[in-house]
């Protein structure tokens, strides 16, 4: 082995290829979407779907045994999620709003890999690798009283052995793509939920909600600060029966203090984390790109081997906008690999995670700032980078919950030592 | 393909410099910071690791592995141990590496053997200038159409006894900066009194002056060709950055450890988020500069352009190391004012950083 940054040709050949999507299907109607709230984004959804299905079709047919990939691709070592994160930041460069209406398993997905059967998978996932309608995943967790301590849950599932369903009540709130996963496609949501609230944690099981479940509705649509081209719902459960099947993970409440089936739902944010690290990453490098661009048209260009006292202000912002933007791309980067590695990552994932919500906070307010007047306009989108950065601190942990994190991994704690 | 692993070479040369770190450089830093010496003998063992000699040419007799990679994860680690002796014992690589670089073939011959001794040669490069508005661009020493060189220059390590000084000067005749190497006795070259330094007190450093001390052509570094000087910047640059990760490491690891133990109102001190989340955000920005700095040397090493990220790995890690090590003396409390503890040394020593150039090169 040896210290190498290069991405692999065939990843950036494809980063190209979105960066086009981006542009033609982004771009064009990022403004337009901002302003009309909870409109779709058709021709970016049109486009990427059959993308998104053939590749989640190929991933299928490796666990059925039947692809027909070459055995050498397949022995190689994987850059899955390498190329994922590069794809989402292209896409995030494009409009972050946007990018979350990708029609793809998402959170759900990743749940699912990281704690389904194979027959879980198979059954639950064909409905993202076929078809000519796109399909979408949610995830619901937080409720109205539970957030960053979500083990405080109220959402019930009790096992009814007559029908062999499991039967939810309760109310999940800020699922994203809740509202196109149920009642605009064939999609699915997970969702959490205790069967037994005085065991705590090792109570909490997560389960599969498809499309068309009698019971379960769409509550509130979410008007929000940014990302507003995504819908952010409310589900409320009401009495919703599921197959007994459909639950993730082993259904009995372990004794042990830690419970797996918790962990394992958890383990589920030490892939997601670095993902929203990626879009941070992709509205931060819009902005810094803008930023430069519009400085250059009135003849300010930036420097890279100036002493501090010959430098501007405008300057220095710019030059620490840009640093801080490494540093997260170099922690998304290590915490990527890691997972593509197989090696555990959930001090990585906080890291970059924890750094990217405050970088990208920082960089998108400065550009705001640093272009004046026309900065806060909404003629350009620098103000709409700002409002659609804001949500990479917030959610999948906000940055005071992975600050948490990895302090605890570093100092060897338990959530009982460092509350 | 993206790899985060150094290789087997790497991983063992870091272990060797780890242990070097922590039984001779750090056992010995306080007292050589009080009395403005690192023992020669601990100079000597580092010296011995062979971190320079390795870099020099095969076909002089060195392993011709000059590798800034090598050089950032060497320079963490030394720098782990103790900043001062870290960078007395690279002093040699500042005059080894731009000759290795740049140099002629005469120059090459005549002084990349020296490198290969068993005793490190005592030789400097004098880069620094004194005066608030420091410019690595814009140096005040000058080099006249017929090779006179004046000026003043700073934070020359070793500068006293040394046999060669690579000086950097403002060529008068095509505004560039050019290197020049001059004899530590030549006529004109006056060694001022040592100076005294906030921090790195046991590392010798010498204000130079040059009265017109005459150079002839074959002292100028790659002789008609000269020297690409922003590549050398760009080496100090990504040197310095993996020098701050070591001392900032040093900084975070102690402020851990004794937040562990440390018990007030009952409990260890770090279970409070006060000071839990400043050893995070240590953490992190610890990890952060020091990717930064494997990029740059990355690309160093693959012959590409690195001044942009040499520069901002550079930023990045000078306000980094400076946050770490004053949070670590905020983390001891009392004990991190005492000089008998080293959170203090650490602070003065990392305050340092963005007046270092010059100091250190991989």
């Amino acid at each position: 082995m040896t210290i190498n940054f290069e991405i692999p040709e065939f990843i950036q050949q494809q980063t190209q290829m979105i960066k086009w999507v981006a542009e033609s299907t982004m771009r064009t109607v990022a403004r337009d979407l901002d302003e009309r709230e909870h409109e779709r984004p058709t021709a970016f959804v049109e486009t990427m779907w059959p993308i998104v299905r053939d590749q989640q079709a190929s991933a299928l047919a490796k666990l059925h045994g039947t692809t027909t990939e070459p055995t050498e691709k397949r022995e190689r070592p994987s850059t899955r999620v390498l190329g994922l994160m590069l794809l989402i930041e292209m896409l995030s460069w494009g409009d972050a709003g946007i990018y979350l209406c990708l029609p793809n398993p998402s959170l759900a997905g990743a749940a699912i890999e990281s704690v389904g059967t194979t027959e879980q998978k198979m059954r639950l996932l064909q409905r993202f690798a076929e078809g000519d309608k796109p399909v979408w995943g949610g995830m619901a967790i937080t409720e109205p009283g539970a957030g960053s301590d979500n083990s405080s849950m109220s959402t019930t599932a009790v096992f009814n052995e007559e029908t062999n369903e499991w039967v939810l009540n309760g109310e999940k709130i800020f699922i994203t793509n809740g509202k196109l996963a149920l009642e605009e496609s064939n999609g699915l949501v997970i969702v959490w939920a205790t069967v037994n609230k005085a065991a705590g944690r090792a109570g909490i099981k997560s389960f599969v909600v498809e499309a068309g479940t009698p019971g379960v509705s769409i509550g509130k649509v979410e008007i929000k600060h940014g990302i507003r081209a995504s819908d952010t719902v409310s589900i409320v459960f009401n009495d919703a029966r599921i197959p007994a099947d459909n639950i993730l993970g082993s259904a009995e409440v372990q004794a042990s203090k830690e419970s797996k089936g918790f962990q394992g739902a958890m383990a589920t944010f030490d892939a997601s984390r670095p993902l929203v690290a990626a879009s941070a990453l992709g509205i931060g490098r819009a902005s810094i790109e803008f930023v430069k661009e519009k400085l250059a048209e009135h003849g300010v260009t930036i420097p890279y081997n100036l002493p501090y006292h010959k430098l501007t202000a405008i300057q220095r912002d710019v030059l620490e906008m840009e640093a801080q933007w490494q540093a997260v791309y170099l922690l998304t980067l290590r915490a990527v690999v890691m997972i593509d590695q197989k090696q555990p990552n959930s001090l990585e994932a906080s890291m970059c995670k924890a750094k990217a919500g405050k970088a990208i906070t920082f960089i998108t307010q400065k550009a705001v700032e640093l272009l004046g007047p026309m900065g806060y306009t909404r003629e350009w989108l620098v103000e709409k980078w700002m409002r659609d950065g804001k949500i990479n601190g917030i959610y999948e942990g906000t940055d005071q919950i992975n600050t948490l994190i990895v302090a605890r991994r570093i100092l060897g704690y338990s959530r009982h030592e460092l509350a | 393909m993206v790899s985060f692993t150094p290789t087997d070479d790497q991983q063992l040369l870091v272990e060797t410099i780890n242990r070097y770190a922590l039984n001779d450089l750090r056992k010995h830093a306080h007292d050589a910071d009080e009395s403005g010496a690192t023992p020669a003998n601990v100079i000597q063992a580092g010296w011995q690791m062979g971190l320079v000699p390795s870099a020099i040419p095969e076909e002089l007799g060195g392993l011709g592995e000059l590798s800034a990679v090598t050089g950032v994860l060497a320079a963490e680690a030394l720098a782990f141990g103790d900043l001062s002796a870290t960078l007395e014992i690279m002093t040699p690589a500042l005059v080894a590496y731009p000759v290795a670089l740049y140099g002629t073939a005469e120059q090459r011959e005549s002084l990349l053997p020296l490198f290969l001794e068993e005793k490190a040669p005592r030789v400097s490069a004098a880069l620094l200038e004194p005066g608030v508005f420091f410019d690595p661009h814009n140096l005040q020493a000058t080099i006249s159409e017929d090779g006179l060189l004046n000026g003043v220059k700073a934070y020359v390590p070793l500068a006293e006894g040394a046999s060669h000084l690579l000086v950097y000067a403002s060529s008068a005749h095509n505004e560039q900066i050019e290197a020049y190497i001059v004899p530590g006795d030549a006529p004109g070259v006056v060694i001022e009194k040592r100076e005294l330094l906030m921090g790195i007190k046991a590392l010798p450093t010498y204000r130079v002056r040059f009265n017109d001390v005459r150079v002839d052509a074959a002292a100028r570094l790659g002789g008609a060709v000269g020297i690409d000087y922003q590549r050398l910047l760009d080496r100090m640059n990504v040197a310095l950055a993996a020098l701050a990760v070591g001392v900032a490491r040093a900084s975070f690891e102690y402020a851990r450890d004794y937040a562990k133990q440390r018990v007030q109102f009952g409990k260890p001190i770090a279970q409070n988020q006060a000071i839990a989340f400043m050893l995070a955000e240590m953490a992190i920005d610890i990890d952060s500069a020091r990717l930064m700095t494997w990029e740059a040397a990355v690309k160093l090493d693959a012959g590409q352009d690195a001044t942009r990220e040499s520069y901002l790995a550079r930023q990045f890690a000078d306000q980094m190391v400076l946050k770490a090590c004053d949070h670590g003396v905020q983390i001891l409390g009392g004990y991190g004012f005492i000089r008998e503890y080293p959170a203090e040394r650490w602070l003065r020593n990392g305050r340092g950083f963005p007046s270092f150039t010059g100091l250190a090169m991989v």
